[in-house]
């Protein structure tokens, strides 16, 4: 059994904007015994599961699997893939598997074994589980699932643990592509393949999944070298002038959870309330201490779905005269009554988003008084059929122009448009699934699968 | 009593989301004695946060003085949940701000 792995990451999401080549060479010639990172997020909204599609160029994805591909056959060592094309959807792990099939053949690459797994959930599975009176449990304060939000979603894919990457590591795989995963998971699974515990494992993945954002100073898309042992986790900032500080890897904790201290996965919860951090050398954190409490029970599974609620058209105005900037709630109120006068109030969706008054913030803004001289509109209408989306975001923006105020000296129109059109955007998805699944076996909503490639 | 803004106190002041239903903040200080400055001021409360951001107190998901850091770190529930129409900011990334021109007493 080994003493020590190393894990080189680097990316914090592959593909949604290129690896800087420069550090990660340099983590190469550590010769790091895999090469591994996640290219998924729920950031991004819940438009590209919905519709099915990347979130980033294709291009940009093929580049980074490229550099990972060529030295991790070159070495001789494991790739690892999780959250392929940004929603790990089916069609987005099968685009990966057609990338590094063509990749194979261009860098003429021996043969090897690449693995991989789906996760999208069919909904009639889920459909199944409920009417056995399972309930699929909402996360972050959402109710649990009914089955007309079941019926309302497009898309659902569920989030691997270890579990899946552990079986592919099992079956042979040199390179494997994972549907939608757990971050953390990635780096787990081979830790704890080769023996290392759960506990190191995981805080492992923890602290590798986003890449440099660990280090300081901040800049995305540089490598960062993870070391486990039987006693500890070392990471260690490839990038010559980027260090991992107690500070940087302690904050990192912080990034994109609620808590600092918990980290959930499917099959438990990572606990870092007992972390000890030190400065090991000068571009290294050195950490013990975490801890990884098994779930009792059955493994609960997460849930990500995306529905569609209709086409959108976007309409864009500015307004200057003082006058309409002090009462633009008046100016709107006006142009979305001109849009119920032939749609009534349901049916649709039309917002108006205000720049310079709360448009970043909306009814989070804590500055009531704007002081701004000019302001922007972004109207968005959103409606069953294109048509209708244009229709209602053109009166909504139109209507703006033509806003009766007692007062207001310019009477030739009351909103400026860079362009007297609406713009087709990307249809409007919302987030219907933020849930758990009880399963009964950790694999059965990802099937796993191996092929010959070279 | 003498007041300096956490802008000037503190190393990183910062929103993300925390999954599509809730957006967290981390405020981050690279000295442990602004850390324990702002803590001990009590400053940045619930009931603070509350106020700034127009929140019930139900709104507020967590609340946490995270040491190893030098951190204080609080998460809210979104209205509706990221991405979706109407919504502009999809990485929450842009909510932080008025946490910057917070006063935090200082003994002279």
């Amino acid at each position: 059994m080994k003493e020590e792995l190393k894990f080189l990451c680097p990316n914090g999401h592959l593909g949604f904007a290129p690896t800087k080549e420069g550090s990660y060479y340099l983590g190469v010639r550590e010769k790091p015994d895999f090469i591994l990172c996640d290219s998924g997020s729920d950031d991004i909204g819940p438009g590209p599961l919905g519709a099915d599609v990347c979130a980033s160029p294709r291009e940009w994805q093929t580049h980074d699997l490229e550099l990972m591909l060529v030295e991790a056959r070159r070495l001789g060592v494991p790739m690892i893939i999780g959250s392929a094309g940004d929603t790990g959807t089916n069609s987005r792990v099968d685009m990966y598997l057609e990338i590094i099939t063509e990749l194979a053949r261009k860098h003429n690459l021996p043969k090897f074994k690449l693995g991989y797994f789906y996760s999208e959930v069919d909904k009639a599975y889920l459909k199944a589980k409920m009417d056995q009176g399972g309930m699929i449990e909402g996360l972050d304060g959402r109710p649990n699932l009914t089955y007309e939000q079941l019926a309302k979603t497009d898309r659902i894919v569920a989030v691997a643990g270890v579990h899946p990457f552990m079986k592919l590591l099992e079956m042979g795989a040199d390179v494997i592509i994972g549907g939608r995963s757990s971050d953390c998971a990635i780096f787990a699974a081979p830790a704890m393949f080769h023996g290392f515990s759960a506990d190191l494992s995981y805080y492992l993945g923890k602290v590798l999944e986003c890449a440099s954002f660990n280090a300081e100073p901040y800049g995305g898309k540089e490598s960062v070298l993870g070391t486990i042992t039987r006693e500890e986790v070392k990471v260690k900032a490839m990038h010559p002038q980027q260090r991992c500080t107690v500070a940087s890897v302690a904050g990192h904790a912080m990034y994109e959870r609620s808590n600092p201290f918990f980290e959930y996965v499917a099959g438990g919860v990572l606990d870092m309330t007992h972390c000890h951090y030190e400065q090991y050398d000068e571009k290294t954190c050195k950490i013990t201490g975490p801890q990884f409490r098994p779930i009792e029970g059955k493994i609960k599974v997460k849930l990500e779905g995306s529905s569609k609620i209709g086409e959108r058209y976007i309409g864009i105005a500015g307004i200057r005269d003082p006058y309409t900037i002090k009462n633009i709630d008046q100016v709107i109120g006006w142009a979305r009554n001109q849009v119920e006068e032939k749609y009534g109030t349901s049916g649709y969706e039309l917002h108006y988003r205000v720049f310079g008054k709360n448009g970043v913030m909306g009814d989070l803004e804590p500055v009531k008084e704007s002081k701004s001289h000019e302001l922007g509109i972004v109207v968005q209408g959103v409606a069953p059929t294109k048509e209708m989306a244009e229709e209602i975001t053109m009166i909504g923006t139109r209507q703006l122009f033509y806003a009766r105020l007692p007062e207001v000296k310019g009477t030739a129109g009351g909103a400026a448009f860079m362009l007297d059109e609406v713009l087709p955007a990307s249809p409007g998805y919302v987030w219907t699934l933020n849930h758990v699944v009880s399963v009964d076996d950790p694999l059965e909503l990802f099937p796993v699968r191996l092929m010959e490639v070279g | 009593m003498e007041t300096v803004k956490l802008v000037d106190l503190a190393k990183t002041i910062r929103s993300k989301n925390a999954g599509p239903d809730k957006i967290t903040f981390d405020i981050i200080f690279r000295e442990k004695e602004n850390y324990d400055l702002v803590k001990s001021s009590g400053v940045v409360s619930r009931e603070r946060i509350c106020d700034i951001y127009n929140l019930q107190a139900s709104e507020i998901a967590d609340f946490v003085e995270f040491d190893p850091a030098y951190a204080i770190k609080f998460t809210i529930y979104r209205r509706r949940p990221s991405g979706s129409p109407g919504e502009s900011d999809v990485f929450g990334c842009q909510q932080y701000a008025p946490l910057l021109d917070l006063e935090i007493p200082v003994a002279l």
